[in-house]
């Protein structure tokens, strides 16, 4: 067999308290697309940063060898020297400078003294020919969107000289579309002999691209299949990395009467003074108690700024159209008032907007409720822990405590903290936007069935999200949006992936 | 860390002690620096440091800028700044002393009114920040320089004015009245000793108190030994300070004004919705916004708050001072900020407490009084004060930065 272009063997790394990667093997052939997949904390990461020098040599145990060469990285400029280039889920570009400018950050052409424009230009162009984005170099980075910027994190890791490149989640905050020219963007460079590793929780896209799949759990290395022939069932993968069998992504929900209307809009449409255009035209949709309506369409398409015009219109958008909430017209100036008439809106970026960080759990999940634990002005702090513990304890939300801060919790327990917050405010309809990106699958699982358990309780759900079988597996009904219409109405029956595509693509 | 070996079978109170010092360093950072700091000074002067009527005067000088400092913690916690309110003391100090000298206006209508009117002016500054997003750099500075005009213009008649009003004037001098000597402890202020004796009982019951309620709801408590030390400790504090007070002519109003800004800014900020709302928009802005907070509404409140609090600070300044010059408040918001980011609150946002504040506003004019007792010249004290104001930074960040 041929000599792997990268191996590392037996590597340990603990953290205080910790065991993040206990004795991980793992290998990538010379070519190959080789993805890595596990449940959020079962150490993918952590194998990067080691991998890229993040941790330095000595922090952990165990060998890492390129081509045979045994490495001893003290710093990502290190590793960068070997070949090794890692593009991370958040991304690192600067908005306000053009798309040379960023892909030669750090790396400037210069003649002498000053930054030979030309000379970079030129060059850009031709990466961006590579990774096949057809821009304009001279573009801001801030005017392009981000399956664009993707790309052009791409572009800047191809400029140096890239033997390995590792994409973390790269896909995560990509529509279909997107997605989709990314991934052959990967094949592509694979016939250019570039040794890629992508990092995801897209099942369907590791056993669509992967030559090799390695399935991390809890630190370990569990298993490395082939996958050149796609013979890797999605079944198979996630037994893997839970431990266990999941007959079912989506969990039963028990059949319940659809009620009455709860929330209408009629020819509702906004204006964003910011990007000086419309965002959303002429939308008309109803929502009915124990009801959950998906909310599908492309990234763009209107589905975040329709759920932030409705739940108060924090952005100020100029708003027409009416809203009506159990068939009263409403009037929302503010998300406060809109959390009166019982809406709840989960959003989309739990890190950007929906948490607050450096705070703990308890303090996150009573602050949009403050009145209900507050007496004569005092609130009471002894009922707080009660009501989070409760939270904790219904919504399964590990943590050490409730006193933990939340940046301290994974992607998933941060989303349940975010339900948590937001159930407390007992609404009658909630908005989830995008409520399971970047989780696990085994705290998906569990959050679709806080979801089942909600609606059999007479709430309404609007899910938002750009995982189509999530869209098909969790819905009564579905709203397709595209350029801020709604394009169709599907039934949970007839909705199928392709129909949803098709209007979803219309323009 | 290294105790828990002799003995892990009990859990003794010493490494109790010490998993709590361990996992709120940064929380004690400052009352061990303040300590530190008044023992070496203590040492350094041969104990006049220490003496009664050298904390007394510390204690009094502070004040103006403890208020500030109050308010600059809300201020930096919400992601702003105001480098208005030095000059708006000034000028609302030469405005109450304008008002009583030259208008006549008693002292009781002087004060409310220079309060809403510090108010007022907290909250037309913040008018640009809230509703256009104008940086509050840039918006408390040029209010600083309408305020610094304003109060050029009212003094430029006068120069100087001379504040004769009595009440006035002990605000800033004068401490709380003593009942007359009867034969026990004469050269001690009495009242003062006995209301530092309620506050003793006060702080245990309120402790004892706390500690039922979370019983009652089956939580964790520290163990009773724990519990027991540190009342004796918080008592000890009391108990010292007041007891070196009275010592010296007891406790002055002006004191009494700080505390009562203190406690009350502390209820408000940890026990009141209110205060919760100011944390999160100081956390996470857009969260809050999202979460039904107003974050204009709590940027123009902070601002109003800091306002009064300005207001307060002028009013300590010239009737310490008993007159209202054309430099009061140069350099007061420098003062203030540095006492805040000394008692930890973080640039970025969200974090800080008030005490922590008033610790920082003690610890820089406790630097100013050792220096000043030592005879150490001005040049080395800025320099010393400076290198102290970047240290505490710094070890605030560095001790953060693991948790």
């Amino acid at each position: 067999m041929e000599q792997p272009i990268l191996e590392m063997k037996s590597i340990t790394k603990e953290f205080p308290g910790v065991k993040a990667l206990d004795d991980v093997t793992f290998s990538v052939a010379k070519g190959e697309i080789h993805c890595l997949v596990g449940e959020n904390g079962a150490g993918k990461s952590t194998l990067v940063k080691v991998l890229s020098g993040v941790h330095p040599y000595g922090t952990y145990s165990g060998e890492i060898f390129i081509n045979g060469e045994p490495q001893k990285f003290s710093g990502i400029r290190d590793s960068e020297n070997a070949g090794i280039a890692i593009i991370y889920q958040e991304l690192a570009l600067v908005p306000e400078l053009s798309v040379y400018d960023n892909i030669f950050l750090g790396n400037e052409i210069t003649n002498g003294l000053t930054i030979d424009s030309y000379e970079t230009i030129k060059q850009a162009a031709d990466i961006l020919k590579k990774v096949g984005l057809d821009v304009n170099p001279e573009t801001k980075v801030k005017t392009l969107g981000v399956g664009k910027q993707q790309l052009i994190e791409i572009a800047k890791a191809l400029k140096k000289d890239v033997k390995i490149l590792i994409l973390d989640e790269p896909t995560a905050a990509l529509n279909e579309t997107d997605s989709d020219n990314l991934l052959e963007l990967i094949k592509g460079l694979k016939k250019q002999g570039v040794t890629c590793i992508l990092i995801s929780h897209k099942l369907r896209e590791v056993l669509a691209v992967a030559d090799t799949i390695t399935v991390l759990r809890d630190g370990k290395t569990i298993c490395t299949l082939d996958n050149r022939e796609h013979q890797v069932r999605e079944s198979t993968l996630i037994r893997h990395m839970v431990g266990r069998s999941i007959d079912n992504v989506f969990p039963k929900r028990k059949k319940i009467e659809i009620g009455e209307e709860v929330l209408r809009l009629e020819n509702w449409s906004a204006y964003s003074p910011a990007l000086g255009r419309q965002i959303l035209k002429d939308i008309n949709i109803n929502v009915h108690a124990g009801e959950i309506v998906g909310i599908a369409g492309l990234m763009g398409s209107g589905r975040t700024e329709l759920a932030k015009s409705i739940f108060g219109n924090p952005d100020r958008y100029h708003v027409s159209g009416k809203i009506f909430i159990k068939g009263k017209e409403q009037k929302f100036r503010n998300p406060h008032d809109a959390i009166i008439s019982q809406l709840a809106y989960v959003t989309e970026d739990r890190k950007g907007n929906g948490l607050i960080l450096i705070q703990d759990v308890k303090t996150n999940i009573t602050l949009s409720n403050l009145r209900e634990i507050t007496e004569r002005g005092i609130i009471n702090e002894n009922e707080e822990i009660v009501v989070a513990n409760n939270y904790k304890e219904s919504l399964n939300i590990k943590t050490p405590s409730i006193e933990q801060k939340v940046l301290n919790l994974s992607g998933g327990n941060q989303q349940k903290v975010s339900l948590g917050k937001w159930l407390f405010v007992k609404p009658g309809v909630m908005i989830l936007d995008e409520p399971t990106r970047g989780i696990d699958v085994g705290a998906k699982y569990e959050i679709y069935t806080i979801m089942n358990s909600l609606v059999e309780r007479g709430m309404s759900i609007i899910m938002i999200s750009s995982e189509l079988p999530e869209i098909l597996g969790m819905s009564d009904r579905v709203y397709v949006m595209s350029g801020g219409q709604i394009k169709g109405e599907l039934t949970g029956e007839e909705a199928t992936q392709e129909k949803i595509m098709e209007i979803a693509v219309e323009y | 860390m290294s105790d828990e070996k002799s003995d892990p079978a009990k859990p003794n109170i010493f490494s109790e002690v010490l998993s709590l010092l361990s996992a709120n360093f940064s929380q004690y950072f400052m009352f061990i620096a303040l300590i530190v700091i008044m023992l070496i000074f203590t040492i350094a002067t041969d104990g006049g440091f220490i003496s009664s009527r050298n904390i007394s005067n510390l204690l009094n000088q502070m004040g103006y800028i403890a208020v500030l400092a109050v308010g600059m913690t809300l201020i930096i916690v919400i992601r702003h700044i105001d480098l208005s309110v030095g000059y708006l003391a000034g000028f609302l100090g030469a405005f109450a002393a304008i008002a009583m000298t030259s208008w006549g206006l008693p002292v009781y209508v002087v004060i409310p009114v220079v309060l809403i009117l510090g108010a007022l002016s907290g909250l037309l500054t913040s008018l640009p920040i809230a509703k256009l997003g104008v940086p509050a750099f840039v918006s408390t500075m040029a209010a600083g320089l309408i305020f610094r005009g304003a109060l050029l213009l009212v003094t430029m008649g006068t120069g100087t004015i001379i504040i004769r009003d009595p009440i006035f004037n002990a605000i800033g001098n004068g401490f709380i009245p003593d009942i007359p000597d009867f034969g026990f402890l004469d050269d001690r202020h009495k009242v003062t000793l006995i209301i530092g004796v309620i506050a003793i009982i006060f702080s245990i019951i309120s402790a004892i108190r706390s500690r039922r309620k979370k019983i009652s709801y089956n939580f964790e408590v520290s163990s009773p030994s724990m519990f027991i030390l540190q009342m004796i400790l918080t008592s000890a504090i009391i108990g010292y300070v007041v007891w070196l007070l009275s010592g010296y002519n007891g406790l002055s109003w002006s004191l009494v004004i700080v505390l009562i800004v203190v406690a009350l800014f502390t209820f408000i900020t940890t026990k009141t919705p209110l205060g919760r709302h100011i944390y999160a928009v100081g956390g996470n802005p857009e969260a809050a916004e999202l979460s039904g907070i107003s974050v204009a509404r709590i940027t123009q409140l902070v601002f109003a708050f800091m306002g009064v609090l300005s207001a307060l600070s002028g009013i300590l300044y010239a009737s310490r001072l008993q007159s209202a010059t054309t430099t009061a408040g140069l350099g007061f918001e420098t003062d203030a900020i540095a006492a805040a980011f000394v008692g930890g609150v973080s640039a970025a946002g969200g974090v800080g407490t008030i005490i922590g504040s008033f610790i920082g506003a003690l610890v820089m004019m406790s630097l100013t009084s050792g220096m000043n007792l030592m005879g150490i010249d001005i040049s080395i004290q800025y320099i010393v004060r400076g290198a102290v104001l970047v240290g505490a930074v710094i070890v605030d960040r560095a001790t953060r930065k693991g948790r």
